[in-house]
């Protein structure tokens, strides 16, 4: 067991490796009650959002969720979330357990009159079932309800009693997220465990999401970084109107930015990068460091990410990851690292 | 849990077997088990001489990299490339095909200051 903000979670339970094997064969669950919930309502609630959010809230139907940024004046990411449309004027937020605090504090700073916004963490427990048979998993927990589609929310009533159900995950495998009351969390996680779901860690939880090149905030999210040199323009909408951050952006994207974010592969065997590696280029010069690193359980090559400068940030360009003072050599690849199968018709 | 009582241990978790002259080592069934999923080897270089408590070889797993430490002094004689080549050897034989490497021991007296596996089992109890 770690100390995750606040929380006590193991990093795994039996092996990252048979976790993360679960998760891309069959079906995996992870706990993630740490993580936060906002609820946001009111006749002003869309153009607050958009004002806050660098994606663009107005694209979402009622049901649909999105990935968005919370930046700060300078565009730098506070934290990465995901904002769902539950109704016209309403919507549920679900943020990183780290940033809980943080967010709330600076959102509510900018909060109109006439919206409502509650933090409604405590009162949520989360799970998230990812992995081909994750639907099938749910079937069984949840006889006759039907998912929502991809990237989809939904909420029903079970004996009484409100239950939320995304279709989005951490892991690029098909799966949900499942929230319900903090107190019955235990008992929703014994059931999918029940149908056939294996407990994953933290561990697992990074392995996954670092072969899809999603990121960490903390590790390749910072205040000191903006989503165009994290690469994820596709999220930020700089067309939909004013937004805190976006003067930074969209200069950044005009005149493109002094660096980027890239996906490493070792190109030979070698010792597991880790984040904070030092990288260096070609020539052997310290560039920068890994953000993230790990061992690719699906692949075993040794994978990870880093901010470089961004004339080196073309797919091929050559690199060494420092390990303990031997160099392995890596090169910068497509994102991601890993394609998930189809998912099954 | 396996701890073989013609074995010397470390606190560390580093088991000796003592031949003549020459201590080959590697980990205990208890750190494999902790560690889980071995991934990586990284063997000292031959003729390299370390003092007793030198990090002389790392042992990675998935999440993290653990330091093995020489458990007394010497002069490294031999490497198991099997584990080089398949680190997941540590894991399935920690006693037999899993070991890590050999010294030709320098000061016998040092022998003494490790467990014996009774002490060891205690001490993981």
């Amino acid at each position: 067991m770690v100390p995750f903000a606040g929380w006590n979670m193991p990093v795994q339970y039996t092996s990252i490796m048979d976790e993360h094997a679960a998760v891309r064969t069959a079906a995996g669950i992870f706990d993630i009650s740490h993580m936060g919930q906002f609820i946001v309502s009111g006749p002003g609630a869309l153009a607050w959002l958009n004002r806050m959010l660098a994606n663009n809230v107005a694209k979402l139907e009622v049901g649909q969720g999105q990935y968005s940024f919370l930046l700060n004046e300078r565009g730098g990411v506070i934290d990465d979330l995901i904002v769902y449309r539950t109704a016209e004027d309403a919507f549920f937020l679900v943020v990183n357990a780290s940033m809980i605090d943080e967010d709330f504090a600076w959102m509510a700073k900018h909060q109109p009159e006439d919206v409502a916004f509650a933090n409604e963490s405590e009162l949520w427990a989360g799970m998230a079932v990812q992995g081909p048979e994750s639907a099938a998993a749910f079937e069984k927990v949840c006889p006759g309800r039907a998912l929502p589609p991809r990237n989809g929310i939904a909420r029903f009533a079970v004996d009484g009693v409100d239950m939320v159900v995304c279709r989005t995950g951490y892991t690029g495998e098909d799966g949900f997220e499942f929230f319900s009351p903090a107190e019955q969390g235990e008992a929703w996680f014994e059931k999918f465990i029940t149908a056939g779901a294996k407990a994953c860690g933290l561990g697992a939880r990074d392995t996954l999401r670092l072969e899809m090149c999603y990121p960490l905030n903390g590790n390749d999210l910072s205040p000191d970084r903006t989503p165009i040199e994290g690469c994820f323009g596709f999220f930020v909408d700089l067309e939909k109107g004013d937004f805190i951050g976006r003067e930074v952006l969209a200069k950044q994207k005009a005149e493109g930015p002094a660096q980027k974010l890239v996906a490493l592969e070792y190109t030979d065997k070698g010792a597991p990068p880790r984040s904070h590696y030092a990288v260096l280029d070609a020539a052997g010069n310290v560039v920068s460091e890994l953000s993230s690193g790990v061992l690719s359980p699906s692949t075993g090559k040794g994978i990870g990410m880093a901010y470089v400068p961004a004339g080196l940030a073309k797919i091929g360009t050559d690199f060494f990851v420092d390990v303990r003072g031997r160099q392995f050599p890596a090169k910068v690849v497509k994102k991601p690292f890993y394609k998930p199968a189809a998912p099954k018709a | 849990m396996n701890v073989p009582q013609n074995l010397r241990y470390n606190t560390s978790h580093e088991w000796v077997l003592v031949d003549g002259d020459t201590a080959t080592v590697g980990i205990s069934d208890h750190a494999q088990e902790e560690l889980t999923d071995v991934v990586f080897v990284e063997l000292p270089a031959l003729g390299k001489t370390v003092d007793v408590g030198d990090p002389t070889a790392v042992v990675e797993s998935v999440k993290a990299a653990s330091d093995i430490y020489a458990p007394v002094s010497g002069e490294v004689v031999e490497v198991n490339p099997a584990v080089e080549a398949d680190p997941s050897l540590v894991n399935t034989d920690p006693y037999g095909k899993g070991w890590i490497f050999k010294l030709k021991i320098k000061d016998a007296g040092q022998l003494g200051d490790l467990l014996d596996a009774a002490g060891y089992e205690e001490m993981i109890g």
